[in-house]
């Protein structure tokens, strides 16, 4: 349990200060801590950190508000979070819900923003966008640690333990074993060994030297936007400025997206190298993971893991005897921000802000962190990056195609014998990934996350490279027992969430798509709602401030194109359907009035016709 | 004169600012009676509703009558336009929304400063409020949607001419500005 009365919230807030230092940029860890450690944040701590980092309160309790895993008011004591991904609920989720909340005694169902709270303080239930567990769902949050293939019998043992208040560190371990789930091997998967390699050689040919291996890779960014690597490192090298950084982007948002937890599990050594190699080729002298909240369990491997290249003369201070090659690395925590994978929202992130995205130009590459030239890539491509240069740019062209070198790490899940990793070249269709993880009947593929592509079986003939479909990994599947309008609810509604809010095509235009979408769900849709939907997704994909915005109506513009009939059978049959139920808006009204005449009711049919 | 384009308008929850900056239009309203026929309006205080090809409503839907009341309206005219904050998105009544109905009446007619004979009207000619306040698009589809509180006479007359020439709807930047 979290809440012990020995501490204080001042003396708590006064020991991280001491520990972790008062620089403002470190407002968000605080917090995160505080919220650790009390299941929210007191208003005596908003206070302390307000004065001691001197941030106005305004600012602190809008980091609150901002970030999904900090509160105002207090948790329970076991703050659950169950993850809400359309794969989790694909495996039965919403069952287990039901039967948890059963079970503690609470009433109604939790939603975004609602977390059911028990009065007794001991525990609550909320939903978490997807924790990136898909291949081993249904997944769910306790106090920020993963817990894992859920089902019947594991919900009720967490009641038992909730009930009887055993702490987590005596919980079975098993509840928190994470699979790696590599299911195929290619160039990078193929071999994780490392013994620093990559560095020596930067060492021994120069900057300039490795800088050409990886412009002769044609290495693209594995994030999503395939940004050349090789350009965007030159472009931060050649910039004007005093400091510069390296961040590597392990905020993993994207829902079905779960390589880069892997590769941080396995391979985390070759993603500190290619940070590192960055680093000595632009000249950064410090760097940070950025690490999503939901991977916390990952904190101490990956900081043991910076611990001991450190001790080995790979990190810190006069790396491999250099003089004048210092670099160390810092991990930073997200908070349950889906926004803040994006670059520039990633770096308000780091230096401690909600995680608003900023005005693009200037770039990061110029302009990013504490306004200084950084390069921020993908924990996949510092891990290519750091083969590059350890084994030269055709290593990489090797495979792939013209405009896509090497391979590209997929997480697959949904509808399939085998979820998991699968590493392929770049120029292979759909239809090979879906044979070799055993998917059958399949209807559909939603490749790219919710921002993605949803892809009919007429397109399983495409290849995964940028030219046709790019991906950032995520690739789920559905068979054809499935209704793709659940799909489509879920990435609605979980857009509407994770919208920043900084500008109105997306945080209204989300709403609205979300609204419209559960409409027809409900069977109130009309022809004319379909066209709003169309007409509203166009405003968000053209006026949009950000990636988020652009891409958030994807699933339901695909859907709409590729598979009419999952809207078409829904419709109400007239051509415009009130937003809401009209009789039952005059349900106070009669309750007050005391009336039930036919006058005192309203009837759904207009009779209209326009 | 029977060719000409007939039009009604009508305030549903609204406060009439927008019919009154329609009135704005000052002797302008002398060369729009030469376009057009009226049909219902408070203006002609004509009150039932004929087949036409331009509706004007003006306020938000926020009890029974303003639903049916739309829905005609909606029936009869050929292009519905909603006129003014209040049609477009709820507006000043809409502010009731944070509030429940309950909450409200007893304000009004119980608990309000100056309130004599206390006590919540009920009778069957007055019709029921809606739980909340809500834009008319959210009742029947609308085919244009003119902003401000109210829009100003211009916007309405450019809106009107356009509209009656069959000219693409577009404003000068000074009529929908708004600050
Ligand atoms: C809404 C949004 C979320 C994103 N999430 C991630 C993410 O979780 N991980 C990531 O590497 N890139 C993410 N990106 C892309 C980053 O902005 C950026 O392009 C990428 O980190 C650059 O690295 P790369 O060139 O190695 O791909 C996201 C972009 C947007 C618009
Ligand atoms: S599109 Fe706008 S509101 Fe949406 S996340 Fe980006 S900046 Fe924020
Ligand atoms: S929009 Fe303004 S002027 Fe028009 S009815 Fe509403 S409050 Fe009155």
């Amino acid at each position: 349990m979290n809440v012990s009365a020995a501490v204080t919230v001042e003396g708590f807030v006064a020991e991280s200060l001491a520990t972790h230092g008062r620089d403002p940029r470190h407002l968000l860890q605080h917090l995160i801590r505080v919220q650790q450690r009390f299941s929210y944040v007191p208003d005596a701590a908003v206070e302390a950190l307000s004065a001691a980092l001197d941030v106005t309160r305004t600012q602190v309790r809008a980091a609150i508000a901002f970030y999904a895993f900090l509160h105002e008011r207090p948790r329970g004591a076991f703050e659950i979070r169950f993850s809400d991904n359309i794969t989790d609920r694909m495996l039965g989720s919403r069952r287990l819900i039901r039967l948890l909340i059963e079970r503690l005694g609470l009433m109604g169902l939790p939603a975004w923003g609602r977390d059911l709270i028990r009065s007794d303080g001991r525990v609550s239930v909320g939903l978490a966008s997807c924790t990136g567990m898909c291949d081993q769902g249904p997944a769910l949050l306790i106090n920020g640690q993963a817990v894992t293939n859920l089902d019947a019998q594991r919900v009720d043992r967490i009641a038992d333990l909730v009930q009887e208040g055993i702490p987590l560190d005596r919980w079975p371990g098993e509840f928190f074993r994470v699979e790696n789930n590599i299911r195929r091997r290619g160039l990078l998967l193929g071999n994780p060994a490392t013994d620093g390699a990559a560095l020596r050689r930067l060492l021994d040919e120069g900057a300039d030297a490795a800088l050409a291996e990886v412009e002769r890779s044609g290495l693209r960014g594995r994030g999503g936007a395939g940004f050349t690597t090789a350009l965007k490192w030159r472009f931060c090298r050649e910039a004007p400025g005093t400091d510069r950084y390296v961040v590597c982007n392990a905020d993993e948002g994207e829902p079905g997206t779960f390589k880069d937890r892997v590769l941080l599990t396995d391979y985390a050594d070759l993603v500190i190298e290619g940070m590192t190699v960055c680093a000595g080729v632009i000249g950064a002298r410090r760097g940070f993971l950025y690490l999503r909240g939901e991977y916390l369990y990952l904190l101490p491997h990956l900081e043991s893991v910076l611990q001991r290249r450190r001790a080995e003369g790979l990190l810190g201070a006069r790396i491999l005897g250099r003089d004048g090659f210092d670099f160390d690395i810092e991990i930073h925590l997200g908070a349950g921000a889906y926004i803040c994978g994006e670059e520039s929202a990633l770096i308000e992130s780091l230096e401690g802000k909600r995680g608003v995205t900023r005005k693009r130009p200037p770039f990061p590459v110029t302009s990013g962190f504490d306004d200084q030239p950084t390069v921020v890539n993908n924990v996949e491509t510092f891990l290519a990056a750091a083969r590059v240069v350890q084994w030269g740019g055709y290593w990489l062209r090797g495979e792939g195609t013209d405009q896509s070198a090497g391979s590209k790490i997929l997480s697959v899940s949904g509808d399939c014998a085998r979820p998991g990793i699968y590493e392929y070249p770049f120029g292979t269709p759909v239809h090979r990934v879906l044979s070799d993880c055993g998917a059958e009947n399949t209807q559909a593929v939603q490749i790219s996350g919710a921002a993605g592509a949803t892809l009919s079986p007429a397109d399983f003939d495409r290849i995964i490279a940028f030219e046709d479909l790019p991906t950032a990994g995520s690739f789920m599947i559905f068979d054809d027992s499935r209704d793709l309008l659940d799909m489509v609810r879920n990435f609605a509604a979980f857009f509407a969430h994770e919208s920043c809010g900084f500008c109105t095509p997306c945080r209204v235009g989300g709403a609205l798509l979300r609204n419209l979408v559960e409409k027809v769900v409900a069977g109130q849709g009309s022809e004319y709602d379909l066209s709003e939907i169309r007409h509203i997704g166009a405003v968000m994909r053209q006026a949009s401030y950000c990636g988020l915005g652009h891409t958030a109506p994807n699933h339901v513009l695909n859907t709409l194109d590729k598979f009419p009939s999952i809207y078409r059978r829904r419709l109400a049959r007239e051509a415009h359907t009130p937003s809401f139920d009209l009789d039952a808006a005059l349900s106070e009204a009669r309750g007050i009035a005391g009336r039930n005449d036919p006058g005192a009711h309203i009837h759904a049919l207009s009779g209209e016709t326009a | 004169m029977a060719d000409k384009p007939r039009v009604a308008t009508v305030s549903l929850c609204g406060c009439f600012g927008c019919h009154m900056s329609l009135l704005d239009i000052d002797e302008r309203i002398l060369q729009l009676v030469d376009l057009v026929t009226f049909d219902r309006t408070p203006l002609t205080d004509i009150k039932t509703l004929g087949d036409c090809d331009l509706g004007l409503i003006e306020g938000g839907v926020a009890n029974a009558e303003n639903v049916e009341v739309l829905r005609e309206f909606r029936r009869r005219c050929k292009t519905l336009v909603a006129v003014g904050a209040c049609a477009v998105n709820g507006g000043i009544p809409a502010m009731r929304n944070q509030f429940g109905l309950a909450e409200c009446l007893r304000e009004s007619y119980c608990d309000g400063i100056g309130v004599h004979n206390p006590g919540i009207p009920s009778d069957p000619e007055i019709p029921l409020l809606l739980n909340q306040v809500h834009p008319i698009h959210e009742v029947v589809a609308i085919d244009y949607f003119l902003p401000g509180c109210p829009p100003s006479a211009d916007a309405i007359w450019t809106f009107l001419t356009a509209f009656l020439e069959g000219r693409p709807i577009a404003f000068p930047y000074l009529q929908i500005h708004f600050d």
